[in-house]
């Protein structure tokens, strides 16, 4: 995060130097693709936050631990359908695995949780198209199942 | 694409236009109920959420967009086609990766970037590994998956995504019409 602030602020005062009209520019660019897009956004995480309310961490844990294969489904429809940050999504995944949720499982919560947005569909739509998001939403689905698939087989 | 490119879309309904600020009001009255009745958990954990992805916006988006205005301005078109375009080789995955990894925050943050790429002639296939990089490779997230996953779970899950998700980039490209372009809607 502090990162992406340095580089970003060393680019403006890189760009402000060189040209400080391009960068007036470039700057009115970002607010307006920002503003643009920033009520869908404000709506879609309203909608996320009330999802996120009704779901308890506890209700989480209940599915995913155990074994066969419902955890393992459930923890790909948790996943794709949660927006969790990372730093919180780590160590509820840790949680998951204290009470016995296998590495495909924590490897399919995961990787699905950051790769496939089923709530987040409208915002990409906005940008890719529907066809596309879609697609790109199926194929992430299916490269986390070959990521769980390839962790069981590396780590048991 | 200069600035001042993008169409003018057509005006959305009423409900189209304020359904984002009416759901946001719910939930800003619930957390307010949630405070006042003391008893309202739900109201009170929706507000919190909320807060939290704001706060999350407020800290990645503006740089982000500044970044994308920025490469909009500064990045020639060829630059963009000679190192990430249909007839680049696979030297451009580590670009991709590379660019992903400096930046940060959740996936719909990049959208607008990957955008931005792709408008200026970068193929499909490495927009789509640069948004799958971007997701799911995040070098301060790795740090954190470590401290709560361990090593081995980390570094096999980063690069077996990794060889997942290049073939998925590809497969991507190969899945779109050849003359496919985004909607003009939001760039």
């Amino acid at each position: 995060m502090i990162v992406l602030w340095i580089i970003t602020g060393a680019a403006l005062i890189a760009s402000f130097f060189a040209d400080r009209h391009k960068t007036f520019a470039a700057a009115a660019r970002g607010f307006q693709l920002l503003r643009g897009i920033l009520p869908l956004l404000l709506g879609v995480l309203a909608l996320v936050s009330l999802i996120l309310a009704a779901v308890t961490p506890e209700m989480m844990e209940h599915v995913l631990a155990g074994r066969g294969p419902l955890p393992f489904l459930a923890a790909f429809g948790l996943g794709s359908v949660a927006l969790i940050p990372g730093f919180i999504a780590y160590p509820l995944t840790a949680v998951f695995k204290q009470h016995g949720a296998s590495y495909a499982v924590q490897a399919a919560f995961i990787t699905s949780l950051m790769m496939v947005g089923i709530l987040t569909l409208p915002i990409e739509a906005r940008f890719f198209g529907w066809r596309v998001s879609l697609l790109r939403n199926g194929l992430a689905l299916f490269g986390a199942f070959l990521v769980a698939a390839g962790m069981t087989w590396v780590l048991a | 694409m200069g600035v001042g490119m993008s169409k003018q879309r057509k005006r959305p309904s009423v409900i189209g236009r304020s359904w984002p600020w009416i759901i946001a009001a719910v939930v800003a009255v619930f957390w307010v109920f949630g405070r006042i009745s003391g008893g309202f958990a739900f109201g009170l954990k929706a507000g919190v959420n909320l807060r939290e992805f704001l706060i999350e916006m407020a800290m990645v988006l503006p740089p982000m967009f500044l970044l994308v205005g920025l490469f909009d301005v500064w990045v020639p078109r060829h630059l963009v086609e000679r190192h990430a375009g249909r007839h680049a080789g696979a030297a451009a995955i580590p670009w991709m990766v590379l660019l992903a990894t400096l930046q940060a925050g959740p996936l719909y943050a990049a959208f607008p970037f990957a955008i931005g790429l792709w408008r200026k002639g970068c193929a499909p296939r490495n927009v789509f590994i640069y948004l799958f990089a971007f997701s799911a490779m995040k070098l301060p997230m790795l740090t954190f998956e470590v401290a709560f996953l361990g090593w081995r779970f980390s570094l096999a899950r980063t690069i077996i995504t990794l060889l997942v998700f290049i073939p998925a980039g590809m497969a991507m490209e190969r899945l779109l019409p050849e003359a496919y372009s985004p909607p003009e809607a939001a760039y």
